[in-house]
């Protein structure tokens, strides 16, 4: 009983998972979980293997050791699209929009898992294709809404500064509608008012759609304002685990951040 | 219903039950969200704005309670103002981007019971300085977006509000009546606070009467109709909002159009396409600056037809919007010129359909006004204030002129002073400023004729001319009038001058110190190749003395050609060697010229121009950016411009 009541609250659930590229270990032996509807950051110094991690969780990656049990089932082999339909979205560190595209469509394409007309009606379009597609816009100018992008709603997405085309990113994750939300570093390279307005952003979707977050982020600042636990990388290894507080005090981690003196 | 009717309402919501009779499937009010124009029409208003009005009353609020109204033009906030009404209380709209202190002398002030904020952003503000503002009881707010964690012991939302209203109006559904029916016109009916760029913000008291009358005195100059359709954005705590929004759209019956957001505003202008607009003179000048640049860019063809059809406007265009006699051949040309330049250039300015357009605020310059009424756009200036409820002055059609700002509104009673200042009294104007008896008496004498501050006279045509604030405004030894900030704004519509600062109470004849304008006067450097490393060295080139020389002699032609100015030509200038910047005191941070201040450091070149001097001497002190000081000399040269004549007074 225990366990399924445990089963349940846990969203994405990592065991003993260990990655390598030839001779190099990305990650050695990690284990964590994602409870529902939590803000999970995942932080360490360069090279910690904190994108590795995430995309393992994506599929991107499959670790040659370990499982990975998402919404109470173990995960077999699968593509990433496959993955993306069973409710993982994601942003980039480096921002992979469709440059061309309006930000409209760039979002509309977040809704692609959730679209199910086949290509004959897709073709003929009036009719089930066009319904299909109006009702997913209206989900994607909910989405605008939310985000406050009104005014870049026609605008290629190329044209936009950087710190606009991270919040398309990040609206192409929600266009996704996903149980679980990755961002990968959604704050670096901004300046300090752009931090404190997608903080309030990554605070909101969390609020109004209970979407579960799992974020790489570098700031420590926003870290321990935001989430609600932090899981801690070094050299591919899991050095600290736990409420932001905690984190803080670990000696481990104050070390790994701060380097430590060897005598 | 007993809710009939009967002569003309003299309160907004008797109109409202009036507009959702005669104009009930006319759209009122449309705001653009989820990328959709949504609309409401009259009849919808109708019951959402009952809806809200009885649901405040279920919260508890009672005839003479002030509802603040804080945000962005949203149709709910609309609705909260004759919602207010309705219930025998006062709307007090506040400016959105006012900071919480400001907010909360304003709440404070008015003694404000209830407050309706737009969203997150507000509510914060409010309930940041709540606990200062002792009389503040309940919170409601639009958008629940963010807020859902607060405490919501004083916090509702919008909806549950509304639907609270209609709970009671289904059980009572004469609930509102009483209210209503007991509401007078000369009741009051809103506070709107001055924005305070001078001291504390001033509450002006206004009646339903001084909105209603003046909004229907207005729709009937300008003869508008149910039919128009307007774009609210500008903040609806200012008068001008509250008229052209609020005021005129309830007398006309026409429908308001909120745009989705602050940066979308000239997106949405273009897709609602107005028929009446209002805009301040900076927005018209950088739509046209947005048009020139855009033209530059383009194919030689298209430039050529561009300034053939622009020049042909310049010539014909004003005058069949005059309603003047017009060869045939120039119609024809005109009406060319209109299917390939004019038509599409309103297009993408997003004013196809327009009828009126009004801007105010500050001198518009004259060839900006020109290429606007050229294009057949029938734009007009007003002259108001919010103790008039807006409306001083307005311009009759065929009697637009640049350079004034017309004849008395309707009913309106305009005097000048013997010290020049410009009084008037009418229907809008206010009853008092709130809570400050004596600021009332200083603006507002006994038989009601108030004060504007501002200079001013009436030409031979009847229509008024404003000149200069009245303080500032001087006399030359010969007694002709001096207005520094009439012939200052004149010589700043030229693109190459920034500053100006003329001389001329007490002495002899006028003169200027002269600040080019680096942008424009460098691109025409670098087209002409003259080399220049600094703005000292361009602005001593005696080539860029000789087009100041040339813009100060147009003026001064144009200035013979007004009796009361004509006095005041510009008779010897000089071009200054340095910006003037606010880091040296010179300026103020909102960039108004310290005359005082620029008299005594510049006294040498000032006594250099009226002793008669061929050049002077100067030695300034500058700070720069990083707070340093240092040291700027120079030899600058005086020239004297050409004179003309006045023309003798025709009166």
């Amino acid at each position: 009983m225990d366990q399924a009541a445990a089963s349940e609250d846990i969203l994405l659930d990592l065991r003993n998972i260990s990655l390598s590229f030839g001779g190099v270990k990305a990650l050695i032996d990690i284990s964590f979980d994602i409870r529902r509807g939590e803000v999970r950051a995942i932080i360490g110094p360069n090279g910690a293997g904190k994108s590795s991690m995430l995309n393992v969780i994506n599929g991107f990656y499959h670790p040659q050791e370990g499982e990975v049990w998402f919404d109470g089932k173990l995960r077999g082999p699968m593509k990433p699209h496959q993955i993306a339909r069973q409710g993982i979205a994601r942003t980039f560190q480096n921002i992979a929009l469709f440059r061309g595209m309006s930000t409209l469509d760039n979002l509309m394409t977040g809704r692609i898992t959730h679209m199910h007309e086949n290509m004959f009606w897709q073709a003929i379009w009036k009719g089930r294709a066009e319904k299909e597609e109006l009702a997913h816009r209206e989900r994607v100018e909910h989405i605008i809404d939310f985000l406050e992008i009104q005014s870049i709603r026609k605008t290629p997405v190329g044209k936009l500064p950087y710190g606009l085309q991270k919040r398309v990113e990040l609206g192409r994750a929600l266009a996704a509608e996903s149980k679980l939300l990755l961002l990968d570093e959604p704050m670096a390279g901004m300046n300090l008012e752009e931090k404190e307005d997608m903080c309030r952003f990554v605070l909101d979707v969390h609020d109004q759609f209970g979407t579960t977050i799992a974020l790489i982020e570098h700031d420590m600042g926003v870290v321990m304002d935001i989430a609600d636990r932090v899981v801690v990388l070094d050299y591919g290894r899991k050095i600290g685990d736990g409420y932001p507080d905690e984190v803080r005090s670990n000696k481990d981690v104050i070390d790994a951040y701060l380097g430590v003196a060897h005598d | 219903m007993t809710n009939t009717v009967s002569g003309t309402p003299d309160t907004f919501p008797k109109l409202l039950i009036l507009n959702a009779q005669r104009f009930g499937d006319r759209p009122a009010v449309r705001e653009k969200e989820y990328g959709i124009w949504q609309t409401w029409t009259w009849k919808e208003v109708k019951e959402e704005l009952f809806a809200l009005a009885a649901g405040l009353r279920e919260l508890g609020f009672s005839p003479g309670d002030k509802l603040a109204i804080i945000g962005r033009n949203r149709p709910r906030l609309y609705w909260g103002i004759t919602a207010a009404q309705c219930l025998g209380g006062i709307p007090v709209p506040v400016y959105a981007d006012s900071v919480a202190e400001e907010m909360e002398f304003v709440l404070n002030h008015a003694g404000v019971r209830f407050v309706l904020a737009e969203d997150q952003e507000q509510v914060d503000k409010v309930l940041e300085v709540g606990e200062s503002v002792e009389t503040l009881d309940q919170i409601i707010y639009d958008d629940p977006r963010g807020l859902r964690e607060y405490d919501q012991t004083k916090l509702h939302d919008f909806a549950v509000v509304q639907n609270l209203g209609r709970e009671a109006l289904s059980r009572e559904p004469e609930l509102l009546n009483e209210t209503i029916d007991q509401g007078r016109g000369s009741d009051v009916g809103i506070f709107l606070y001055t924005s305070g760029t001078t001291g504390k913000p001033k509450g002006v008291v206004l009646t339903n009467d001084n909105i209603i009358i003046t909004s229907r005195n207005s729709v009937e100059f300008d003869r508008l109709t149910e039919a128009e359709e307007t774009l609210s954005y500008l903040p609806m705590a200012w008068v001008g909002d509250h008229i052209f929004s609020h005021g005129q759209a309830y007398v006309a019956g026409f429908c308001i159009n909120c745009p989705e957001s602050e940066e979308t505003v000239a997106t949405d202008l273009r897709e609602i396409g107005p028929t009446y607009y209002f805009a301040p003179p900076r927005v018209f000048e950088g739509l046209l600056t947005h048009v020139m640049i855009r033209m530059e860019d383009a194919g030689r063809i298209k430039q050529k037809l561009f300034h053939y059809f622009m020049k042909v406007a310049r010539e014909t265009g004003i005058r069949i919007l005059d309603g003047e006699q017009v060869s045939l051949v120039d119609r024809l040309k005109y009406w060319l010129g209109n299917l390939l330049i004019y038509a599409p250039l309103k297009n993408t300015m997003g004013f196809s359909r327009i009828k009126l357009a009004y801007t105010a605020g500050e001198a518009i310059g004259p060839e900006i006004f020109d290429f606007y009424r050229s294009l057949g756009i029938n734009i007009k200036q007003l002259y108001g204030q919010t103790e008039a409820a807006v409306f001083i002055t307005m311009q009759p059609d065929g009697e637009v002129y640049a350079d004034t700002v017309g004849v008395p509104a309707p009913e309106v009673d305009i005097r000048i002073t013997d010290a020049g200042e410009v009084v008037y009294r009418g229907p809008g104007v206010f009853q008092s400023y709130f809570r400050d008896e004596e600021a009332t008496r200083e603006t507002k004498d006994d038989e009601g004729w108030v004060h504007t501050g501002d200079a001013g006279y009436f030409d031979d045509r009847g229509h008024l001319r404003i000149i200069d604030r009245a303080k500032d405004v001087g006399r030359l030894n010969d007694g002709s009038l001096f207005a520094p900030k009439y012939l200052e704004n004149k010589l700043k519509f030229f693109p190459h001058i920034k500053e100006v600062v003329a001389f001329g109470h007490e002495r002899e004849f006028v003169t200027a110190l002269i600040n080019i304008d680096l942008d424009a006067v460098g691109n025409w450097a670098e087209r002409n190749n003259i080399p220049y490393a600094s703005y000292q060295e361009l602005a001593g080139n005696p080539e860029v003395y000789g087009m100041m020389e040339e813009s100060i002699r147009q003026t001064n032609a144009d200035l013979a050609g007004e009796s009361q100015m004509g006095g005041s030509q510009i008779q010897r200038f000089l071009i200054l060697h340095k910006e003037l910047d606010p880091d040296d005191g010179e300026m103020t941070r909102t960039r108004k010229v310290r005359r005082n201040i620029i008299r005594d450091k510049y006294g040498v070149l000032v006594d250099a121009l009226y002793e008669g001097l061929e050049s002077c001497h100067i030695r300034t002190e500058v700070t720069f950016e990083d707070g340093r000081k240092g040291t700027l000399e120079a030899d600058l040269s005086i020239r004297d411009v050409e004179v003309f004549p006045t023309v003798a007074k025709s009166a």
